[in-house]
């Protein structure tokens, strides 16, 4: 909020300055309609904020001088001396307030009834406390805390950094190469130490509170609704979620959109809502929050819903879908046909939307800037809507991989899986030259890289690595390649026309070695391939399905060797990134083992005893949505799936149990314990929140306990006797006397009761974090 | 009047690049290829943390094809809308003021040269090619298109 009245008092400011000259000339020429006009523009901008932050002096005044201004306007009034005059004197008591606001002072003591009525036709002269104002301006500008920079220069510092950070890269290498003094060494690590955090800090400065993407929205909920006759609630969750400024401007269009369509179609009319036994008002919520390195949109409104088979019938006469393959489409498919160009619910075409050309172009935007849209829906019971977005565009994770002896990259959020060619369940046929992977059943187009790019691949057929893409428009093909080699985060730079000619490349990079990279265009990579996608689509789709149900549900894992030699295998999910850190930077701190990664200090696990090999050491970071904690590996053996088939850990531990994969055993990684067990310890340190939990319930104990005391609270059970509790959970229908300030409740049913149901599901991780975070941030205000 | 000029043999001839477009003279050892690219385009060369676009002359005005494979060649750094280019060049002599405006060429050139063809200069070294950077980097195809 602070933010936003700032940018108010800013801009404010701004208009205050550039009309200083137009009311003198105004003054001169009442008539001139130009000059009447700007200040209106002004006068209303003033009003339509104030009624956003509750200024009620400020509105009225602004709101005065716009009915006076806007008679005017309309030629209902001439513009006279006194009205002139009275205009003037409101722009400044205005002014003056703006000031005291922004010096964070009360406003200036005065009644303003006088001034408003000044404005009034035939009204005498008004008295303009035109000393104070001149005061207050002075004041003002003696202590500017923020300064306007434009765009450009913020995007020319952001790429000077980049630059900077690979002529570090190169220089590290150059060091490498080169024996030096261990004095340049250290200088060089401060060196890199200061640039990392200047490119933190430069990257922070393009993000924007996604706020300011919200902040229009309940307005245009409110004159959309006005005009369809609807009653809608907005409401707005997670508007400090900081996201790139460019990649706030890719998102406005198709959240727009989203939240248009929401209230259009989504939300009934208020006799239909009554009928159906809702309440008359529906309830519009855009929630946004971080997880990991994406930010997460949820647009869900409590409306009617999507009608899937409606949807379907309509795609099988749009001719989208075939009607045989049509009825092998699952629910979530089936709703998924939404994103189909063409295809449009709505019975009617309104101004508003429903043309048809909408959720195809939603899709299309926000794939283009590697994000994705997910929709679920229960007819009669409302639609979600699901952004997921990268933070930021110039840095792309990327796995690089190799053919022919060069190296190439790929952007991570196109990468579906990745398996061995001549893997357990992976078979690679070739049909009329064309190259046919099954991949547990999902039959996917392949495609040579080698083939692609014209080169000679000295790696066996069977011997290579598929990698399975998921390009922009979400059509899965198999990418074969020679190897694979990492993960890094890429500082990604356009390419020349003549490379971008190809349509294989989305822009190059440097590696760490110095040498340049191409990073690939996946959909470019499958046209330039032949890849039919859209046929192959819905085929792969329908085999998949057939399959999927009497195959085992798998989860992916990232298999590792530990710093003991121990093959292990972790979650990927909770996977954030891989970083290496020098060995100096693990130290033993308040009591347990630290890692420093960039400017945070992590918990650090995986580590047996304080003895590091050698001076570099690799750490996973791990997120559990709340907190991080470091796990130290020697290194990444592959990606893997993993069955059923666990043999569980006699004890609670580090290890929750063993699985075969790939044909050997490995221990899997309890991450639950792990947070549990380095992030509670370190929570618990400092002032914390204090959570009830109902001690005769054993899974609240057991299963949800370690969960709430990682997410920073002090857990109590209910008889300790304990009465300065911030938060109770407790499940539903139980009896609990409320003196905490908020209460989260929990239900054993997936699905929410009705409406007015406010329960969080008790396996809903996610939806638990955000409950316990936002309970946390409540009590800190 | 007073342009500078570089002097620099492509395939075997003596041409002028505007010195100003010319940022420096640099000798490229390691080459990444670009797979698919058009035939002029040589490769990928890292210079100072930037990727330079390595565009060969003498394939770009369908004279033959510079040998890269023995290392080190010399280039001329250019950039051009946003984005730097090294163009290889069998040498790279001197740098001369211009005495003249360009002048058309009304003698019939090879095909190549006629593309990028900006007319003749009068230098100190006797009369010029002045050649235009951007159809340089264009190479053969974008004249077809």
């Amino acid at each position: 909020m602070d933010d936003l009245i700032a940018d108010f008092v800013a801009e404010c400011r701004d208009m205050l300055e550039a009309l200083g000259g137009e009311i003198v000339a105004w003054e001169a020429q009442p008539d001139d309609r130009a000059r009447l006009d700007s200040i209106f523009r002004f006068v209303h901008t003033v009003k339509g904020n104030c009624g956003f932050f509750d200024f009620p002096r400020l509105e009225a005044l602004s709101h005065a001088a716009e009915d006076a201004l806007a008679d005017v306007r309309a030629g209902r009034r001439q513009p006279d001396g006194a009205l002139v005059s009275a205009v003037l004197a409101v722009i400044d008591r205005i002014g003056e307030m703006v000031a005291a606001i922004e010096a964070g002072e009360e406003m200036p003591a005065g009644d303003d009834s006088l001034l408003i009525h000044s404005l009034e036709p035939g009204a005498e002269g008004a008295a303009a406390p035109a000393t104070n104002a001149v005061e207050a301006q002075g004041k003002a500008s003696a202590a500017p805390r923020t300064i306007r920079l434009s765009v450009e220069l913020l995007d020319r510092v952001m790429s000077t950094v980049s630059d900077m950070v690979l002529a570090r890269n190169e220089l590290a290498r150059r060091l490498r190469e080169s024996s030096t003094e261990v004095s340049v060494d250290g200088a060089f690590e401060r060196l890199s130490s200061i640039i990392a955090e200047m490119r933190d800090a430069i990257t922070r400065t393009r993000m924007q509170r996604i706020e300011n993407l919200f902040v229009a929205l309940p307005r245009m909920v409110r004159d959309l609704s006005a005009e369809l006759g609807k009653q809608v609630l907005v409401d707005i969750e997670g508007g400090d979620v900081e996201l790139d400024r460019e990649m706030i401007e890719m998102i406005r269009d198709p959240l727009t959109h989203i939240v248009r369509n929401a209230v259009d179609h989504g939300i009934e009319t208020p006799a239909e809502r009554l009928k159906a036994g809702k309440r008359e008002i529906g309830l519009l919520s855009v929630s946004a929050r971080q997880s990991g390195n994406q930010i997460l949109i949820d647009i869900h409104d409590d409306g009617r819903g999507i009608d899937g088979k409606k949807l379907v019938e309509k795609a099988i006469a749009a001719g989208v879908v075939k009607k045989a393959d049509a009825a092998q489409l699952s629910p979530r498919e089936q709703l998924a046909l939404i994103f189909e160009a063409g295809l449009s619910t709505a019975k009617a075409v309104t101004a508003i939307s429903g043309r048809g050309v909408g959720m195809d172009v939603v899709r299309s935007n926000v794939e283009r800037i590697g994000g994705i849209v997910e929709v679920d829906s229960k007819p009669g019971d409302g639609t979600r809507m699901t952004l997921r977005v990268p933070l930021t565009l110039t840095i792309i994770p990327a796995l690089t991989v190799s053919i022919a002896g060069q190296h190439f990259a790929i952007p991570r959020s196109a990468i579906d899986e990745i398996v061995r060619a001549n893997g357990e369940s992976v078979t690679l046929e070739h049909l009329g030259g064309a190259g046919v992977a099954t991949i547990r059943g999902r039959r996917v187009p392949e495609v040579s890289l080698a083939d692609i790019l014209g080169l000679e691949s000295h790696v066996e057929e069977a011997d290579r690595r598929l990698i399975v893409l998921r390009p922009a428009g979400g059509d899965v093909y198999a990418l074969s390649v020679d190897r694979i080699h990492d993960h890094e985060e890429l500082v990604v730079k356009p390419a020349a026309p003549a490379v971008m000619a190809t349509g294989l490349y989305a822009g190059t990079t440097l590696a760490d070695d110095g040498s340049p990279i191409l990073l690939f265009d996946p959909a470019g990579l499958a046209e330039v391939g032949g890849v039919k996608l859209e046929a192959q689509e819905r085929a792969a789709r329908i085999a998949e399905g057939k399959t999927a149900n009497s195959g085992p549900k798998t989860v992916p894992v990232l298999l590792f060797r530990g710093l003991d030699g121990a093959r292990r295998a972790i979650r990927l999910a909770i996977v954030d990134r891989i970083e290496e850190v020098p060995a100096s930077a693990v130290c033993k701190a308040a009591g347990q083992l630290r890692v420093q990664v960039g400017e945070a200090i992590l918990p650090l696990a995986g580590v047996q005893s304080d003895a590091l090999n050698g001076d570099k050491v690799r750490i996973f970071r791990l997120n559990d949505g709340a907190n991080e904690i470091g796990y130290a590996f020697s290194e990444v053996i592959d990606f893997a799936e993993i069955g059923k088939d666990v043999i569980q850990a006699e004890h609670a531990g580090e290890i929750s149990g063993v699985s075969l994969i790939n044909g050997e055993p490995a221990e899997l990684v309890d991450a639950h314990w792990l947070f549990a067990n380095h992030v509670g310890l370190s929570a618990r340190s400092t002032e914390q929140l204090v959570c009830r939990l109902p001690s005769d319930d054993p899974w609240m104990q057991n299963m949800l306990r370690p969960i709430v005391e990682a997410a920073g609270y002090r857990v109590v059970d209910d008889d300790d006797g304990e009465t300065q509790v911030d938060l109770v959970i407790a499940a539903e229908g139980q009896a609990t006397e409320s003196d905490a300030e908020q209460t989260i409740w929990l239900r054993s049913a997936p699905e929410a009761a009705g409406k007015k149901d406010q329960s969080i599901y008790r396996y809903d991780r996610a939806g638990l974090l955000m409950a316990l975070k936002s309970a946390g941030a409540g009590r800190g205000k | 009047v007073n342009e500078l000029l570089l002097i620099v043999t492509i395939a075997g001839e003596r041409v002028a690049l505007p010195a100003a477009a010319v940022e420096s003279v640099v000798e490229l050892d390691t080459l990444i290829p670009v797979p698919r690219a058009a035939p002029h385009v040589a490769g990928l060369s890292a210079l100072r943390s930037r990727v330079l676009t390595v565009i060969d002359c003498m394939r770009a005005l369908e004279l033959g094809v510079t040998d890269c494979s023995d290392g080190i060649r010399e280039a001329a750094c250019v950039e051009l809308d946003g984005h730097p280019y090294a163009l290889i060049v069998d040498l790279v002599e001197d740098v001369v003021e211009a005495l003249s405006d360009p002048a058309p060429v009304r003698a019939a050139m090879g095909d190549g040269w006629e593309r990028v063809s900006l007319g003749i200069v009068e230098t100190e070294a006797g009369p010029l090619l002045l050649v235009d950077v951007a159809a340089l980097i264009a190479g053969a195809e974008a004249k077809a298109a």
